[in-house]
């Protein structure tokens, strides 16, 4: 197993290095662009392929390899140590597959970048923090993944550095997810206190003695809840949750492949699998399972209805993001961990594919654009070919203010005709996500639900509240991504110069992933049957019922099979209830049907466009009064009074040494004076104290 | 490598070897020679330095005498000796001040250009003082060198430093020569006290001796003060910090190199080797404070170095976060917290002496070090910029590269310790926060977006000498990132040592009788065998 661990996590380390410093070092390097993506791609076939056959000859007993000590200091020692179960293997398998279909799209979406080297040797950086995240046998281990993936996302979403602002998107998510991590840091402080406190011998705050019967029978109530509150803040920061969740929408500004990997199907999962691994001590916090549960829920439903606003195709993805994360927090707050993580797999399959294919879509605007700006019809970008003094350009007719905009759905519309496959994949993700049955997304979202209501039927009444919330944002989520596919793929051509100018369907490194991940939008659901369908293959696989890590809560009381039937049922109706009305708005009349959802949600249709004002209220309440109090308060008094006190004491005692330089009369016998006197009173001092 | 550490006096050899070389380059030709003279000086004292490393076995330690020691008579009659060796304490600082000699003199070879002799010759002679504060066994030999450093530093901001060069160099020798001057006095008192006790009434400076004994409560309470001045200043500790800037901005790039990688760690150091040792209940009783004034240092200097525009000032605050760190673990008391800070006086060490030169390097191409004058150099510079950014998280603390290791054991150590509260803690761990945000801020500032100064268009990106100067770092930082066990392991006996007798004695001290003399020798720990 030393080995085969080995094997998954060194090549997209090694393969990281190698491309980025034949890159670095080596310029002419750099136009090897097959070498360099079919590398990178391959450093994350390999350790797919070998986690498929560690998961293939897995039989239920957990395994840790251990490599070499990290830390050791006092009582702590840190081990590089990782552990192969039911959940870091299916987390695995996730990462490496997806992974490795996100490089191979990239070959294709990145061809021709300059920083093509750099694009994938970040990227297999982060798949390697990213193995570290969910193999991790111990929190530091875990820690290292988490802030590694967390310098990765920085480092892609600022991959085109020479605009600015993608660079301070880079900076508003790595500073958002370190409050997240700094929660985290305090989760490990109380927890190795707890722990040492009665347990003698080196610990290194692994799974092992953490998530034994013996240490969490030890640990007070306060304690679990503290922890188990603090890993929850830690999650909110890199699973973009309320508050936290702020970075995000922002970070879409990195290469659509990276949204589809980190921002959707692997990093922001990350949460999710951290309270999933930590499952059985969360559950003995109760009071932490309703906050999560309501800041889940909460974010779900206030995701959503940004989501319907929202006019650029990634920004809808972002925000669809969050709340889906949102309700599978909902998921893990209501005891149902091992649901959030059949959650996370299918919405790796249907987001990446959605992600993937308005990647494909952006990549043929941007030849649009191209073709506009070759005809005088669009302003150019680079600002260096820009004669300033030419007329400008004129504008074909825009459904909006300002310049051509390659993200914009209000340009898009009838692409299907030109690039089919994008179509049809993105079709297929689009119902899955909407929950249209028996697509993926149907059996996980629906299982979330029937677990919230489970939850409610016991005892819980929160639960209901966050049922509730769910069924609303599932209705939403038909809603807003059909209104997504309808606007871009369908109805009348809407960018400029429209009769001569057309897009087409991009290559096939780019389309294959997106019909394998489109596949997989199809069929992920039947991992997870409900009960009254037959066996649910994830809750064998995970739950601790059948001995597997992630911990569930013990039901008394049994949902009757024909209630769970009607659950069913209902789910599915409610789904198709979205998509048949998104049908008939956007569908019949285009963008006109935002214009009347603008109308009949009046004012609430500004707060969500406006995506809630959370951004002008924190850059009020924390960033400005920050900034400006260092600049204005804290520079200038370290200057004047701290600095100022410094050279006040010396210029005070060169006034009194001028006086004093009296005493320096040239006479000998004064000094001896002087110094007779000094030593009696050292003399004295010596005796009496 | 054994052949090394069986080299005679080696210790000696390391100290002195670079004075040896100062003097050599003073009857150097030319100034090419100067050069040569001086890196080959410093190569060797590196290689020598190894010796020590390899030499030096944990488990071999004794409560009277370090290893590889000299010890030779010096003043007989006061037992005041010429006394030096390794132990855990000193070893990495040791070696982290070798390893910075020849990435110095290599970092000054184009900078310097007028009087370059005596630039090397002082920044050779500055290297014997420093490993001479961390090699000596002899209070009164560990004060001589202490002052030893101030004169060449003078010289070297005061002759090769910015506009207001005078200002700083007279700023920083005058208020570091308060605190040392006070510590004098104690000094004397203690040497004097214990010899009474513990050395048949002869003045004496031998450490071991003065560790056993135990200080009466009362005078603990004003000579903790004088031992804390001097190495408060020297740290610098907020609110005795404001000359660290001036003399930063005004220092050349080797001098700012050498101030932030070694001369501050001597108030770290001094802190741990002798002020809570040597009066343990006085540090216990002021843990408190020392926590506030560690979170302040940590909290305010983030947010004063975020408000610079000057990139090297902005490093100089960040200096003063970073040491709160180390301060705050010093004085948490417990093993685990105190054996982060020491790694985390080599961490800033090798991070920020990096960031240093990055600027300089930068400086050396533009003549400014205002953020506002650079924007978007990523493009043209991507060999700096790849260095620049490796640094910075490292110096954010990313796990996985040094500075991580150390913030963690001490925040970690800090919390279970009852030495202060954990409000304390928790405060101090914001600083985590904050690096991220003044750190990024200056990349985004100077790095990121379009070239907005024509002149930095053709700026040429660092050369075969600059990026051998800096892989020597960048190592280090993974290395210690990724592996800093065995670094741990040397220094963790030392550690327990100090903490285990300073608690012994404090409670010996409490529980005397008022004029019972106390004494304590160092307890060793056993050792028991570390798992690999």
């Amino acid at each position: 197993m030393e080995l085969l661990v080995q094997l998954i996590l060194l090549p997209p380390l090694l393969v990281a290095a190698f491309n980025g410093m034949m890159g670095l070092f080596a310029p002419g390097y750099r136009t090897n662009e097959w070498l360099i993506g079919g590398l990178a791609t391959a450093a994350v076939a390999l350790p797919f392929v070998v986690t498929v056959s560690i998961f293939l000859g897995f039989h239920h007993e957990p395994e840790i390899v251990r490599y070499f000590t990290w830390m050791a200091a006092g009582d702590l020692t840190v081990d590089f140590a990782y552990r192969i179960d039911q959940l870091s293997l299916i987390m695995t398998l996730i990462v490496t597959g997806v992974g490795a279909l996100i490089h191979l799209y990239s070959i294709g979406y990145m061809k021709g970048d300059p920083g093509y080297w750099r694009f994938f040797a970040y990227l297999n950086l982060f798949i390697f923090a990213m193995l570290n995240l969910v193999l991790a046998e111990n929190l530091p281990v875990l820690f290292l993944g988490w802030e590694g993936v967390g310098l990765c996302s920085y480092l892609l979403i600022g991959f085109w550095y020479t605009d600015l602002k993608n660079s301070a998107a880079a900076n508003k998510a790595f500073i958002v997810n370190r409050i997240g991590d700094f929660a985290f840091l305090l989760a490990m402080f109380i927890l190795f206190q707890a722990v040492t406190g009665f347990f003698d011998g080196p610990f290194g705050l692994d799974f092992t003695t953490l998530l034994s019967a013996d240490t969490l029978g030890a640990l007070g109530n306060g304690t679990l809840l503290a922890v188990a509150l603090l890993f929850f803040i830690g999650a909110t920061g890199k699973s973009a949750q309320i508050p936290l969740f702020v970075w995000l929408p922002d970070a879409m500004a990195g290469p659509t492949p990276v949204s589809a990997l980190i921002h959707a199907a692997t990093m922001v999962t990350s949460g999710l699998y951290l309270l999933a691994r930590l499952s059985p001590m969360i559950l003995l916090a109760p009071t932490a399972m309703v906050v999560i549960a309501i800041v889940g829920a909460l974010t779900a439903i206030m995701a959503a209805t940004i989501a319907i606003t929202q006019n650029d195709i990634k920004r809808v993805l972002a925000y669809s993001t969050v709340s889906q994360l949102g309700y599978m927090f909902l998921a893990a707050g209501v005891g149902a961990f091992f649901v959030a993580i059949f959650h996370v797999m299918t919405h790796a399959f249907f987001k990446a594919c959605l992600f993937l294919g308005s990647g494909s879509v952006i990549h043929a605007m941007h030849d649009v654009e191209h073709e506009l700006e070759h005809k005088g019809l669009v302003p150019g970008h680079g600002g260096e070919h820009r004669d300033e003094h030419a007329a400008p350009p004129r504008y074909a007719d825009l459904p909006y203010e300002g310049g051509f905009d390659a993200q914009d759905m209000r340009t898009m519309g009838g692409l299907r005709k030109y690039m089919p496959i994008t179509a049809i994949t993105f079709g297929i993700a689009t119902i899955a996500i909407a929950g249209i049955p028996p697509l993926a997304g149907f059996f996980s979202k629906d299982e979330i639900l029937f677990k919230a209501f489970e939850y409610g039927y016991n005892g819980h009444p929160y639960a209901y509240f966050v049922w509730i919330i769910g069924i609303v944002t599932a209705i939403l989520t038909a809603i807003y991504m059909t209104r997504a596919y309808l606007l871009t793929f369908e109805g009348r051509e809407r960018w400029p110069d429209a009769m001569d100018t057309k897009p087409h369907e991009s290559p096939w490194t780019m389309w294959v992933p997106l019909a394998v991940l489109a596949f997989f939008s199809v069929i992920g659901g039947f991992f997870g049957l409900p009960a009254v369908l037959g066996e649910s293959w994830i809750h064998h696989w995970l739950g601790s019922e059948y001995g597997g890590p992630v911990a569930e809560p013990l039901h008394e009381l049994h949902v009757s099979h024909s209630l769970e039937w009607g659950l069913l049922i209902f789910g599915a109706l409610w789904a198709a209830l979205g998509v048949f009305y998104a049908w008939t708005q956007w569908g019949r009349r285009g963008l006109e049907a935002d214009a009347s959802l603008k109308r009949r949600l009046g004012f609430l249709y500004g707060i969500f466009s406006t995506k809630y004002k959370v951004d002008e209220f924190y850059d009020a309440t924390v960033v400005k009064p920050i900034v400006e109090g260092s600049r204005r308060g804290l520079a200038p008094f370290d200057q004047n009074w701290v600095d100022g006190t410094v050279n006040g004491v010396a210029t005070l005692v060169r006034g009194i040494a001028g006086r004093l330089r009296g005493i320096q009369t040239g006479v000998v016998q004064n000094y001896a004076l002087a110094v007779v006197l000094g030593v009696a009173v050292v003399i004295a001092l010596m005796i009496f104290v | 490598m054994d052949v090394l550490a069986s080299i005679p006096n080696l210790v000696s050899l390391v100290i002195f070897l670079p004075a040896v070389g100062a003097l050599v380059a003073l009857f150097m030709p030319s100034d090419g020679a100067v050069r040569w003279t001086a890196l080959a000086t410093t190569v060797v004292t590196f290689l020598l330095s190894l010796g020590l490393y390899t030499g030096f076995d944990p488990a071999m330690s004794t409560a009277v005498a370090p290893q590889l020691m000299e010890k030779l008579p010096w003043f007989p009659s006061v037992d005041i000796t010429y006394f030096v060796g390794v132990d855990g304490l000193n070893l990495l600082l040791t070696l982290l001040t070798t390893l910075l000699g020849p990435i110095i003199v290599l970092s000054s070879w184009t900078y310097i250009g007028k009087q370059v002799k005596g630039y090397y010759s002082l920044m050779l002679l500055l290297q014997t003082g420093v490993l001479g504060v961390f090699l000596s066994f002899d209070l009164f030999l560990f004060y001589i060198f202490f002052e030893i450093t101030l004169i060449p530093m003078y010289f070297i901001i005061g002759i090769w430093g910015g506009e207001n060069r005078i200002y700083a160099a007279v700023k920083f020798v005058l208020y570091t020569l308060v605190g040392s001057l006070l510590m004098l006095v104690g000094i004397l008192w203690l040497g004097f006290e214990a010899g009474d006790a513990v050395n048949a009434g002869v003045f004496t400076t031998d450490w071991y001796k003065l560790v056993s004994f135990g200080v009466p409560l009362g005078a603990q309470g004003w000579l903790f003060f004088l031992f804390l001045l001097a190495f408060a200043i020297k740290v610098p500790l907020f609110p005795f910090h404001t000359w660290l800037p001036d003399a930063h901005v005004q220092a050349p790039t080797g001098g700012s190199v050498v101030l932030a990688g070694v001369l501050l760690k001597m108030g770290t150091y001094g802190l741990l080797r002798f002020t809570i040792p040597f009066f343990p209940n006085a540090a216990e009783q002021w843990a408190p404070v020392m926590a506030v004034l560690a979170v302040i240092g940590i909290i305010y200097g983030a947010l004063v170095a975020f408000a610079q525009t000057d990139a090297k000032k902005l490093i100089a605050y960040s200096s003063v976060s970073h040491l709160g760190f180390v301060v705050l673990g010093l004085f948490a008391l417990d093993t685990v917290a105190v054996q982060g800070a020491l790694i985390q006086m080599v961490n800033h060490g090798l991070s920020t002496g990096a960031l240093f030169l990055l600027i300089g390097m930068l400086y050396e191409r533009t003549h400014t070090r205002k953020m506002a004058d650079y924007g978007g150099i990523a493009k043209t510079v991507p060999v700096l910029t790849f260095f620049m950014m490796l640094t910075v998280f490292a110096s954010a603390g990313l796990p996985g590269l040094n500075g991580f290791v150390g913030e963690f054991l001490i925040l970690l150590g800090s919390w279970r310790s009852d030495a202060f509260s954990t409000i304390w803690v928790i405060l101090g761990t914001t600083g985590v926060i904050l690096a991220a945000v003044y750190l990024l801020w200056m990349v985004y500032r100077t790095f990121f977006g379009e070239v907005t100064n024509e002149a930095n268009l053709t700026m040429k990106d660092l050369n075969g000498r600059e990026i051998g100067l800096l892989i020597p770092l960048a190592v280090f930082m993974v290395w210690l990132g990724m592996g800093p066990a065995p670094f741990l392991d040397k220094s963790e006996d030392a550690v327990q040592a100090i903490l285990d007798t300073a608690r012994t004695k404090a409670a010996a001290t409490e529980a005397a009788a008022p004029g019972e003399m106390v004494a304590v020798p160092l307890e060793w720990p056993d050792r028991v065998a570390v798992s690999d």
